[in-house]
């Protein structure tokens, strides 16, 4: 019997797109068939969201070469509207929702119902609720944005998508910010959506979500595409993949080391803060952890536990209302109520949005890089330009930085380069005691691995790295000891050696039913 | 933006020759452009620091220039105080004005905007409260020559008695001291250079190093051959040089200088590395009191009174030069050298016009539209830059 052949619905050929001293797509070919999920997944920089960019007219035509054929016709979008109207949907990484605007608002936005300059706002909300039952959402169409978590926006934007008529869904990292669940809700949603005839392109540097969901992988190196592999012909293991995406085997994802764990030389103990802004809510509940020199201590937890909170209460002060406890630092009270105080104490934060308040993006990495400690490149507060790029040309040698020169602005670089930047700028600062959070955040894996093997270098020189991540598989395969937070309280410590992933979720589901229980009772 | 002031200084001498007004680049006019400008200069680069630190400007700057010049003309001419020591009073109680608006901007948290917006109103009300709404005048001559003197001070006898060898020493004089700014600069230019190089940095073709010094020169000569020949280096031009020369060495060259770029490009990332945010905020706003101090004195000098009704609209003025020398409306981008010459820039607008006789209603439209154009043209040229 013969298979009927599955519509090509997208093909995008020979596509070139070159920014100034870059060439970003260098002749990139991709089919998309109708009703597949394809996923498009490489390293940072290789080309991924460009190529979406193109396809959704976010770079018009004429500012690349090569056809977009869709539906059998070659397109040449203008603008996002001109890609919109003939179904194609792009959401990208960085939510495009207006917190202060509700739900139903921002579903329509750029898309209003009603005619005549009037909005019809009783089929703006009934056609938003719609939608919202369609993805699986429980709320309300009048909720505020600022009000549900990153999960339950991410699936606003794909009401929103579905409420322009979407035939192709493009994803640009959609579960970076989701927990497990959210995360495998969004994925089944779009197996939902495949069963009823939509096609989507996945970009994700999730290798086990990616070959959850996807028909086709296609592999994107250097603006090059390198493989497409097909689930019914090849097979989907990560080491495949990553293989195809690095160009090379990575047999450890994680670089081995032989820890030399010194004495206790950072102590937390009893520390409480308070949230700043509604008062009594208590976003650290008498904390304690102690970190060794030498060693990798894995902070664990979901999002929302509190440990960005936590840290950043113990870095000068940065976040919270009514901060007490106690820091030790080898073995003395010390009190840092300022950034710059913690700073000269040896402490450095780095935090988990690097775009945010991590790096200033006008600036360039020359710049960027001495912000933290810019004494050393000073005398009496006059700036020594040539020590300034001295130390910026060296940490972009180290850390293999990829850059044009030192004069690049930071807002340039992909997202692993950009981390980085931000690395050294705090390693410049001279810390004995390095607080990560989420250090490998929307990085690919190549870029992870030169990470790693920077904590590992910190670790050797006595330096100790408090390790803050949510990827299970990256705390466990880091840490020298693993503490496990939960709503505002440390709720179990472990040995690296002993950790599972197992062990760490049933402290954490344990620690919510006691709360249950404590909260049932009372 | 300099390409932009050169364009529209030959568009104006066209037509200005065109129609027979005389000249822009006339002596005595360059004189003017400089003497009617000097405060402009001086006010923007106070407000290029604010704007620096996230868009924020200060509207109380002309106000300020009122009320300080009031206490100015109060002190000297009604109180007969040491001329001395009422400048030095009037700059401190600039710089108590500044610290009062940054103690409210930058430890109560309440927004630039408003805080200047309150202090223009009441400043304004303090000026006509000092004088009584009358005005002062007119200052005694030691204080005039502080601001609105030139160099050489050639005597009065001389003028009469030998008018011209008096002219011949005003010209030679000017022309050896640009000569040696000439030549100081170029010497200066030379030796960094030379470091760069030894040091393996890149350096910019020795074309077009050599075309920027000559241009350079060639502007600081011209612009000497015209103050030579009509009364000499204003003094208030030197005083305002120092002021951009130390300013521009602040933002470019010193930490805290790099505080202010850092506030205005992620006042978050800032904070977190260790930057003391609320004291940046406070400096800008308490040194943009003193530059206004400043001002005023140079204001009160150059009018010869200390009125209510002075320093109306010096805000815009100086808020519009920094824009139209590149600053950022976000914050973290702008010169102080961009900021001399959108005030540079406004300067001729205004003089042009005048001297075409255009008429007062219109002058105000065309510097409108003016002003958005050249804004436009900076951030297209930015925008092709950045594409290329």
């Amino acid at each position: 019997m013969e298979v009927p052949m599955a519509k090509v619905l997208l093909e995008m050929k020979h596509i070139t797109k070159t920014f100034p001293g870059v060439k970003a797509l260098d002749d990139v070919s991709l089919e998309v068939q109708e009703g597949e999920i394809h996923a498009l997944v490489g390293e940072n920089g290789a080309g991924k969201s460009t190529l979406m960019n193109v396809l959704s007219g976010i770079y018009p035509f004429g500012t690349y070469s090569g056809d977009i054929v869709y539906d059998g016709s070659v397109c040449k979008f203008q603008n996002i509207k001109d890609s919109e109207k003939l179904g194609i949907v792009i959401i990208h990484q960085e939510l495009a929702l207006v917190p202060l605007l509700t739900i139903g608002e921002n579903m329509f936005l750029g898309n209003e119902r009603g005619n005549k300059g009037k909005i019809n706002w009783a089929e703006t909300f009934g056609r938003a609720d719609e939608l919202l039952k369609m993805v699986g959402l429980k709320e309300s169409s009048h909720t505020l944005i600022k009000d549900i978590g990153v999960g339950k926006q991410q699936l606003v934007e794909i009401a929103k998508a579905l409420g322009k008529n979407v035939r192709l869904l493009i994803l640009d990292e959609p579960t970076a910010s989701l927990n497990d669940t959210e995360a495998k809700h969004l994925l089944d949603l779009l197996l939902q959506f495949k069963k009823k005839g939509m096609t989507s392109i996945l970009i994700s540097h999730k290798l086990n979500e990616v070959s959850y969901v996807a028909d086709k992988i296609t592999v994107v190196r250097d603006g090059s595409v390198i493989q497409t592999l097909d689930k019914s012909k090849d097979s989907f293991t990560e080491d495949t993949i990553i293989s195809a995406m690095v160009g090379r085997s990575l047999t450890d994802r994680f670089p081995k080391r032989v820890p030399h764990v010194g004495d206790v030389c950072f102590e937390i103990k009893d520390w409480c803060v308070d949230h700043p802004i509604f008062e009594g809510i208590k976003v650290c509940d008498h904390v304690n952890f102690k970190v060794r020199k030498g060693e990798v201590v894995g902070i664990s937890g979901l999002m929302g536990a509190g440990r960005t909170e936590l840290a950043m209460s113990i870095f000068g002060h940065s976040y919270g209302s009514d901060i007490r406890g106690r820091i030790l630092l080898n073995g003395k009270d010390v009190h840092f109520s300022t950034v710059k105080s913690a700073i000269k104490h040896g402490i450095a934060y780095v935090t988990e949005d690097r775009k945010g308040n991590g790096l200033i993006l006008s600036e360039s990495i020359c710049r960027n890089t001495s912000s933290a400690k810019p004494e050393k490149i000073s005398h009496h507060s006059i700036i020594n330009f040539d020590k300034e790029r001295q130390v910026a040309k060296a940490y972009v040698k180290e850390m293999h930085t990829k850059c044009a020169t030192i004069d690049e602005d930071v807002v340039n670089l992909s997202g692993g380069n950009m981390q980085k930047v931000l690395l050294g700028k705090w390693l410049f600062a001279d810390p004995d005691i390095l607080i990560l959070d989420e250090p490998t955040r929307g990085i690919d894996v190549g870029a992870k691995y030169e990470i790693y093997c920077i904590i590992n270098k910190m670790v050797e020189e006595g330096k100790s790295v408090i390790f803050i991540s949510s990827e299970m598989p990256e705390i466990l395969g880091m840490s020298d000891r693993i503490y496990v937070m939960n709503a505002g309280r440390m709720i179990a410590e472990m040995p690296g050696s002993e950790a599972t992933q197992e062990k760490i979720m049933s402290c954490i589901i344990n620690s919510d039913k006691g709360v249950q229980a404590a909260s049932a009772e009372a | 933006m300099f390409i932009a002031l050169i364009v529209v200084m030959l568009l104006f001498q066209i037509f200005i020759v065109a129609t027979d007004n005389g000249s822009l680049f006339a002596p005595s006019n360059i004189t003017n452009i400089i003497n009617q400008n000097a405060y402009v200069v001086i006010l923007a680069t106070g407000m290029l620091l604010c704007i620096l630190t996230g868009g924020n400007i200060d509207l109380s700057v002309g106000s300020i220039v009122a009320f300080v010049g009031a206490i100015a003309g109060t002190l000297i001419v009604n109180f007969h105080w040491n001329i001395y020591v009422s400048i030095a009073m009037c700059l401190f109680i600039g710089i108590l004005i500044g610290a009062w608006h940054g103690m409210w901007i930058a430890f109560v948290h309440i927004p630039p905007f408003i805080v200047t917006l309150a202090g223009m109103l009441l400043w304004r009300g303090a000026a006509l409260i000092v004088l009584n709404g009358l005005t002062i005048s007119p200052m005694p001559d030691n204080y005039l020559a502080l601001f609105t003197s030139y160099l050489p001070t050639v005597s009065e006898n001389m003028l009469d008695a030998e008018p011209d060898k008096a002219m011949a020493l005003t010209f030679w004089v000017t022309m050896i001291f640009a000569a040696v700014c000439c030549v100081v600069l170029i010497i200066a230019e030379i030796l960094q250079r030379g470091a760069k190089r030894r040091k393996g940095y890149e350096t910019t073709a020795l074309g077009l190093f050599i075309a920027r010094l000559i241009l350079f020169c060639a502007v600081i000569m011209v612009v000497a051959s015209f103050l030579g020949q009509d009364k000499g280096i204003p003094v208030i031009l030197i005083i305002v040089a120092v002021i951009v020369a130390v300013y521009a060495y602040y933002t470019q060259n010193t930490v805290p200088g790099r505080y202010l770029y850092a506030l205005g490009g992620n006042a978050k990332a800032a904070q977190l590395s260790g930057v003391n945010t609320d004291r940046v905020m406070f400096f800008a706003y308490t040194n943009m009191g003193f530059l206004s101090a400043v001002a005023a004195l140079a204001c009160v000098a150059r009018f010869n009174s200390a009125a209510p009704t002075a320093g109306t609209s010096y805000e815009m003025d100086a808020i519009g030069s920094c824009f139209i020398g590149g600053a950022s409306a976000y914050g973290g981008t702008g010169t102080v050298g961009g900021a001399v010459i959108g005030a540079i820039f406004m300067g001729v607008l205004n003089n042009g016009m005048s001297i075409l006789g255009v008429d007062s209603n219109w002058q105000k439209t065309v510097k409108g539209l003016v002003l958005l154009l050249a804004v436009l043209f900076d951030v297209l040229s930015k925008k092709r830059k950045s594409s290329k």
